[in-house]
């Protein structure tokens, strides 16, 4: 089942193309890894799929609907992590959660229990009525997660998730974005080759804003001459 | 309509609790009752006027505000581009005049707060004399309105900059310009080579003019639609600068 369609997404800061001409595709347990070197335009193509910019043209449908027409419906349906995993840190990780729990629109019981599943799943228990400004940078990015599933959305984009996390983080996130990914559609932006490796169905390359590899990653990784990280290297030097 | 205000009220809920969160509320209810007190008993000279009104309170406030609403709407904005918050709050399903009003009216119904905690002032003029109770009821009112009109401006100029510094500045010297428009030294110097007209509109935008009818008991129509109208038009922009400037 298709649940994002972006076709031909343009997008410019003045006379630098930051995207250009980019369509995904994402389905019901599909996790794609989206690799690029720094300034490709990864960022910035996650900000217009979750509606936060704006595409100069170009149209993405979330479940059929189109995110420029019913931006509320539209959105309502995705889960984000913006790069850094912001969030309030004046507040609590529960009472955070909350807060994003009723913007999302969930009603008190639901989100009683999506927050306990939270907060269990996520290891964020222990930490539930600390301050996020006193939280380390893990824990801070496990919040982020957490706000961007709090609804179950079918669809998430997370943009760089395991960025400054150690390797028993790193492992922990990937464990859980693989558990989650059945009956969702993923999106990831990493800068990291065997993350895309470990949890990605299908790998996008890209550079200057252009797609350059659209593929498989079981087929990629076929390839016995070429592992992914030469292939990243030769095709976005 | 009931689920925009369910979100608005979201929104409201969570600026409103933030003050109390951080160290802001408590001082800045401590140093507005400390200068409206001191201003009122020592400057006004509350108790050698010998008149039951509240004039020597309500005389002082457009100068306060003109610090103490920028400082309170500073952050409205300019917080969250600089933690990058703007981003999450953007992609979720709300809308962007849900979020500017949200905030707005936190921001005012603090400053009522504030408002209301000088009360014991009223109730000392009741005790020393037979105050119009209606006039000072009036002044509360309009000086509630002003507030708004001051947060208004500041909300709306916090959405130009990440910095809170810069957005009090400028929030505090547009507040100045909008307050000194109505005094009397710069409408003589405009009236010296201005046209009538010209004097007549600078001073129609002068919270101070509008402020110094209500203090004397007036609210009329053209008053209380002058403010309401400042702070929709500063609202509507407000909401307009959410789009243009939330990515950069």
């Amino acid at each position: 089942m298709n649940l994002l369609e972006a076709k031909n997404l343009y997008k410019s800061f003045g006379n630098i193309n930051a995207v250009s001409d980019i369509s995904i595709s994402l389905n019901v347990g599909e996790v794609i890894g989206f690799l690029g070197p720094n300034g490709a335009g990864k960022s910035t193509t996650m900000k217009i799929l979750t509606g936060f910019l704006e595409a100069d043209c170009g149209s993405i449908e979330i479940k059929k609907i189109d995110l420029s027409k019913d931006p509320i419906n539209a959105k309502s349906i995705i889960g984000y992590l913006p790069e850094g995993a912001p969030s309030y840190s004046d507040m609590t990780v529960k009472s955070f959660l909350y807060f994003v729990g009723k913007m999302r629109g969930l009603k008190d019981e639901l989100l009683e229990k999506r927050l306990e599943i939270m907060l269990k799943d996520i290891n964020l228990t222990e930490v539930q009525n600390q301050i996020i400004e006193t939280l380390s940078k893990g824990y801070k990015r496990r919040v982020g997660i957490a706000q961007a599933l709090i609804h179950d959305p079918d669809i998430l984009i997370l943009d760089e998730p395991t960025d400054g996390l150690d390797p028993n983080q790193k492992f922990e996130m990937r464990k859980l974005i693989k558990s989650i990914s059945k009956n969702k559609g993923i999106i990831i932006s990493t800068h990291i080759l065997e993350e895309v490796e470990a949890v990605c169905s299908r790998t996008i390359i890209i550079s200057s804003g252009k797609v350059l590899l659209n593929k498989e990653t079981k087929d990629i990784l076929k390839n016995k001459k070429e592992n992914l990280d030469s292939i990243f290297r030769k095709i976005t030097k | 309509m009931k689920l925009y205000i369910e979100k608005l009220m979201i929104i409201f809920n969570r600026e409103f609790t933030g003050y109390f969160r951080t160290p802001l509320a408590s001082i800045f209810l401590l140093v507005f009752l400390a200068l409206s007190a001191g201003m009122t008993f020592f400057m006004g000279q509350f108790f050698q006027r010998g008149q039951a009104d509240l004039n020597s309170f309500f005389v002082w406030h457009p100068w306060l505000f003109l610090i103490l609403m920028p400082a309170i709407g500073m952050r409205l904005w300019a917080e969250e581009r600089k933690s990058g918050t703007i981003e999450l709050l953007m992609t979720l399903p709300v809308t962007n005049s849900q979020l500017v009003l949200g905030k707005f009216l936190a921001s005012w119904f603090f400053t009522l707060l504030a408002i209301i905690m000088t009360i014991p002032i009223w109730i000392t003029v009741n005790y020393l004399g037979e105050p119009d109770n209606g006039v000072i009821f009036i002044s509360y009112l309009g000086s509630w309105l002003m507030a708004g009109c001051f947060l208004s401006l500041t909300s709306c100029l916090s959405m130009l900059t990440k910095n809170q510094v810069i957005a009090f500045i400028v929030s505090t010297i547009s507040c100045f310009i909008m307050v000194m428009a109505g005094f009397g030294l710069v409408l003589a110097s405009v009236r010296s080579w201005a046209p009538l007209w010209l004097t007549e509109v600078i001073q129609s935008f002068s919270f101070l003019s509008h402020f110094k009818r209500i203090q004397y008991g007036v609210l009329d129509l053209t008053t209380f639609i002058f403010f309401i109208s400042m702070i929709m038009i500063c609202i509507s922009i407000n909401i307009f600068l959410v789009q243009l400037k939330k990515a950069d």
